[in-house]
């Protein structure tokens, strides 16, 4: 059913009418309009008017978001500027239980007989949906947090940073691309802003200031003679941070074959750098289908973690309310309780964890008012755990929610959504080199490429950026037409070891699409570089 | 209200336009009204109700433009977004690719609104779903599905005398019914723009019996097959390729277009000669707009001829580039396909597989449109012309190019998602490994 799970970003060439992605209702706006956020005292006047009229009307339960959403795109390619805009949405969105049924409405009219409206609306679908409900929504305690607030821990904000500047850097970007050969280059900045306020009938105001930056670049080169062309993107990710991830610092590179970025990002270097590998990879042999180890860099293995451990272990997947669209999951709650399922074997340890600093999924509150937290997932490779909501967590025992919940925008309804979930470091000492002088017969991959997993989380296929060949524990050469595929399973267990702490990073995306009319969510995974033996490597090489 | 009739979406947007002191401005309008109910473990899950309306505004000085929405519609309002469109411009660069805005012209009118389906609302959505339901708890299935419905408007004007006006309507409906064990799984999809030719309760009974006849499947080894690929199965291949036909990408060199040397592949036999492939907004069973959003008519357009290219997408700018016609691009494709059924296509078959979808589909390569995916929610093997037993799913490498050079036999075209695509008989289909999944 359409383009499940991530939802894409795609070309950004078609002037801002058409920028995709955006929210119906999103309006552009003058760069620095939106910086003064609401005055929290009449947030809090609003959001009491939603949660009156939807307890005078019979709801027994009722929270309110009052959201504006600030994005700032700047797209550029070779020489040219494709398309700036700035977009603001802002409305409120109200989720109630009433007869022991959700009911959710959204306007973006926010004066406070709209309100008022939306909140009688919500309340009328929980009361015609009561008649096809099962059992009734059964809600974790959470005691009211009265007024608290969070922000991202941002140091330059790039809404603050001038139009100019940010042009000035891409074309820069595009600028050494092409004197290194590059045929074409897109290049971009995304900025997000989420100001979010949240108040529900159990006595919590929460007021949150978050910020998101996904800078990047895809380089294309083109052989006509052969009729050949391949690309290479951006070492970047995106970050839960602001225009500070692009302002380097040398103890944020992590050196070797390929440089690689910590919490600050070179897009300068990094342009250079990757321009002169594309060359390498048109002209890199192509590899030989069969078993091979696979050594995988962080800013390849997060999305392997993403979809074969973020995705199995979202409760609403497991219990089935995913199975029309993005699946359920092998891992069952009786795998869970048994406490014996050998999800992967001892060097195997992920933790769930919306606290993490710089993150896509760090925030205080979840977006039904639940402070967030940090546990584990996968202990020396038994599964423990899975992420749950309010409304989940008596099904799995708990008796307080993870604080997963989160919708993409004030117009969209709050259900489970995946926190940061990240491969721990191996606790001995070993750096990358060392990892690779003990492979025999392996490759080396570098950046996520193509992605596919089954329903159920079993059967993955991925691809990445760069392959490196090591033969007898050197690095050799580069390789192409590389994808190994693997069972979830199999391939935790076949885990030869992390790296130490000192090469952890964050990979991550801004667009991890899930629930139905779908929507998306951010969300990193870190880890080490990671060894798994004997993992299944095909040749994607066709002709046609 | 966020329906606005022709004349009401006229008056805002001549409004608007009469504040703006730009070279060029255009301004659109678009509004709509839906609602949705989401089921799972047979009851619903989540429902909600969306209601909106919002103004966009492009204004152009020296090839400058800036751009601006909002969703607030007095006097005032409509002021300052113009104003604000034309302070944005001011500060964007000047774009070398700006061509100046289409004149005016007169479009057809579209067949995309059914006041049925515009008058659907919560109770007559939870009815449909009641029906699913009760089909799934008969049949001891778990259900889980979504219903949505949708009714928009969509106006543009601008400084150069063009206007154009649409309605539309859709509903579109999805259920999957799983047996208790966990074992069986099936799926049924569809969208229509009018909700009378909507039967949740067939619909269901299809998805049940598939969950049902997909219990117990058995491993085949991987490798190349025959398959039947159901409508679903044959949208999700070919939606990855039609970015293809795109002139100015195919002659940067960089999509399958390509042609070795330079140029494109414009006019090559690229597929079997039993491939016509077509896009028409008249078509009763997939209505679709008849003006682009920058103000070209959308037109019946022939892509595919007996498997040879026949026309690739020129954006205003490339076609003024390149000397020729501008032409949007491949917009609700429609294959000619055959006569036979479903049932013509398996009888016919002496050993093959039969794919109710796909899911997980990606470009592995975009230079040969190499996609990777899996089989779901019901694959059946075939022996003898008859089903003899379901399989367990495959995950797939294929090019939807190589799979359009293979295709044995057709049946006729249905709606699935976005196109009309029929049943299709595809030879040397590549599976390369087992999926566990159900």
């Amino acid at each position: 059913m359409k383009r499940s799970e991530f939802l894409y970003l795609s070309g950004m060439g078609a002037g801002a009418l058409m920028l995709p992605n955006l929210d119906a209702f999103a309006r552009h706006i003058d760069p620095l309009e939106a910086l003064d956020g609401m005055d929290v005292k009449l947030k809090k006047a609003l959001a009491d008017v939603a949660l009156n009229t939807a307890k005078s009307k019979g709801a027994s339960y009722a929270d309110v978001r009052i959201g504006r959403y600030l994005n700032q795109f700047v797209a550029t390619r070779e020489t040219r500027v494709q398309g700036v805009a700035n977009t603001e949405s802002f409305g409120v969105g109200i989720r109630v239980i009433a007869n022991g049924c959700w009911g959710f409405a959204s306007s973006n009219l926010v004066t406070k007989e709209d309100i008022a409206k939306t909140a009688e609306r919500a309340v009328a679908v929980a009361k015609a949906n009561a008649k096809i409900q099962g059992s009734p929504v059964q809600l974790a305690p959470q005691k009211g947090l009265g007024e608290v607030s969070w922000k991202s821990p941002i140091e330059r904000n790039a809404f603050e940073v001038p139009v100019k500047e940010k042009v000035e850097l891409l074309l820069q970007t595009n600028g050494i691309a092409m004197a290194g050969g590059a045929s074409f280059i897109n290049s971009a900045i995304f900025a997000v802003n989420e100001q979010k306020y949240f108040a529900s009938t159990d006595g919590s105001y929460i007021d949150q200031d978050i910020h998101r930056i996904y800078p990047q670049f895809n380089i294309t080169k083109i052989d006509r003679a052969t009729g050949k062309f391949d690309t290479i993107k951006s070492s970047s990710t995106p970050m839960g941070m602001s225009y500070d991830y692009l302002e380097p610092k040398a103890e944020s590179k992590v050196g070797g074959i390929v440089t690689r970025y910590k919490d600050r990002y070179d897009i300068l270097a990094d342009v250079k750098e990757v321009t002169a590998k594309v060359d390498e990879k048109m002209k890199a042999k192509s590899v030989e289908p069969g078993k091979w180890d696979v050594v995988l860099d962080p800013s390849h293995l997060w999305l392997t973690i993403h979809e074969s451990v973020g995705h199995p272990t979202e409760l609403d997947r497991v219990l089935g309310y995913e199975a029309n669209y993005a699946g359920t999951s092998f891992l069952t709650l009786d795998r869970m309780n048994s406490k014996k399922f050998n999800f992967g074997n001892k060097h195997v340890n992920i933790v769930a964890d919306k606290l993490q600093k710089n993150s896509l999924g760090a925030v205080g509150y979840d977006d039904e008012g639940v402070p967030c937290k940090k546990w584990d997932l996968v202990k020396e490779g038994i599964l423990v755990n899975f992420q749950a909501t309010r409304d989940q967590a008596h099904m799995i025992g708990l008796n307080e929610s993870q604080g997963c919940s989160y919708a993409q925008s004030w117009a969209d309804v709050q259900f489970q959504r995946m926190p940061n979930v990240s491969l721990q470091p191996g606790k001995e000492k070993m750096s990358v080199d060392d990892m690779i002088k003990n492979v025999e017969k392996g490759i080396y991959i570098i950046g996520d490429g193509s992605f596919s997993i089954d329903q159920q989380r079993y059967n993955f296929q991925f691809g990445g950026q760069m392959f490196y060949e090591i033969k007898e524990g050197k690095i050799v050469g580069m390789l192409r037409d590389v994808a190994y595929q693997s069972n979830t399973q199999e391939f935790w267990n076949a885990c030869g070891g992390v790296c130490d702490e000192s090469d952890y990073r964050l990979g991550g995306a801004f667009n991890d699409g899930k629930g139905q009319p779908s929507q998306s969510n951010a969300v990193s995974h870190g880890s080490s570089t990671a060894r798994f033996n004997g993992v299944n490597v095909i040749n994607t090489a066709r002709k046609i | 209200m966020a329906i606005l009739t022709k004349e009401q979406a006229q008056a805002i947007l001549k409004k608007a336009l009469s504040y703006s002191k730009a070279e060029e401005c255009e301004v659109s309008l678009q509004g709509s009204e839906g609602g949705n109910i989401r089921y799972a473990r047979n009851a619903v899950s989540t429902a909600g109700d969306i209601s909106t309306m919002s103004l966009g505004v492009s204004s152009t000085f020296a090839k400058k433009t800036g751009t601006a929405t909002i969703n607030e519609f007095d006097d005032a309002s409509l002021e300052k977004v113009i104003r604000r469109s034309e302070e944005l411009a001011q500060l964007a660069p000047a774009n070398p690719e700006y061509v100046s805005l289409e004149g005016p012209k007169t479009f057809q009118e579209a067949k995309t609104y059914n006041a049925t389906t515009a008058a659907v609302n919560p109770d007559i959505r939870a009815d449909a779903v009641l029906k699913s339901l009760n089909v799934a708890k008969e049949a001891k299935l778990e259900a889980a599905g979504f219903l949505e419905n949708t009714t928009g408007f969509r106006a543009i004007m601008n400084s150069k005398g063009l206007f154009a006006y649409n309605t539309n309507t859709d509903v579109s409906f999805s259920v999957t019914t799983r047996n208790q064990a966990g074992t069986g799984s099936g799926y049924v999809e569809q969208s229509y723009n009018d909700v009378s030719k909507l039967d949740t309760l067939a619909l269901t009974k299809i998805a049940a019996g598939k969950a049902n006849g997909s219990a117990g499947a058995r491993a085949i080894e991987p490798g190349k097959y025959t398959v039947i690929l159901e409508p679903l199965a044959v949208s999700g291949m070919l939606s990855y390729m039609f970015n293809g036909f795109d002139a100015r990408s195919a002659e940067e060199g960089r999509n399958f277009m390509s042609k070795k040397g330079g140029g494109t592949r414009l006019n090559e036999q690229l597929f079997g000669e039993n491939i016509n492939i077509y896009s028409d907004p008249f078509n009763p069973d997939l209505p679709g707009n008849t003006w682009s959003g920058d103000g070209l008519p959308l037109e019946r357009t022939q892509w595919v001829e007996k498997g040879v290219v026949k026309n690739l997408a020129y954006s205003r700018y490339w076609a003024g580039q390149k000397g020729v016609k501008p032409l949007p691009g491949t917009n609700r494709p429609i294959f000619t396909g055959g006569t036979a059924s479903l049932e013509d296509l398996i009888k016919s078959t002496e050993k093959g597989i039969l794919v109710t979808r796909f899911w997980y589909i990606r470009m592995v390569d975009p230079q040969t449109v190499l996609l990777t995916g899996l089989t779901r929610d019901g694959t059946f093997y075939i022996e003898n012309g008859k089903i003899a037993f379901p399989v367990k799913n495959f995950r797939f490498n294929e090019s939807p190019i190589i799979m359009l050079n293979n295709v044995e036999a057709m049946g006729k075209p249905q709606r699935s998602e976005n196109m009309m695509v029929p049943p299709m008989k595809i030879r040397d289909f590549t599976f390369s490994s087992l999926s566990d999944a159900v």
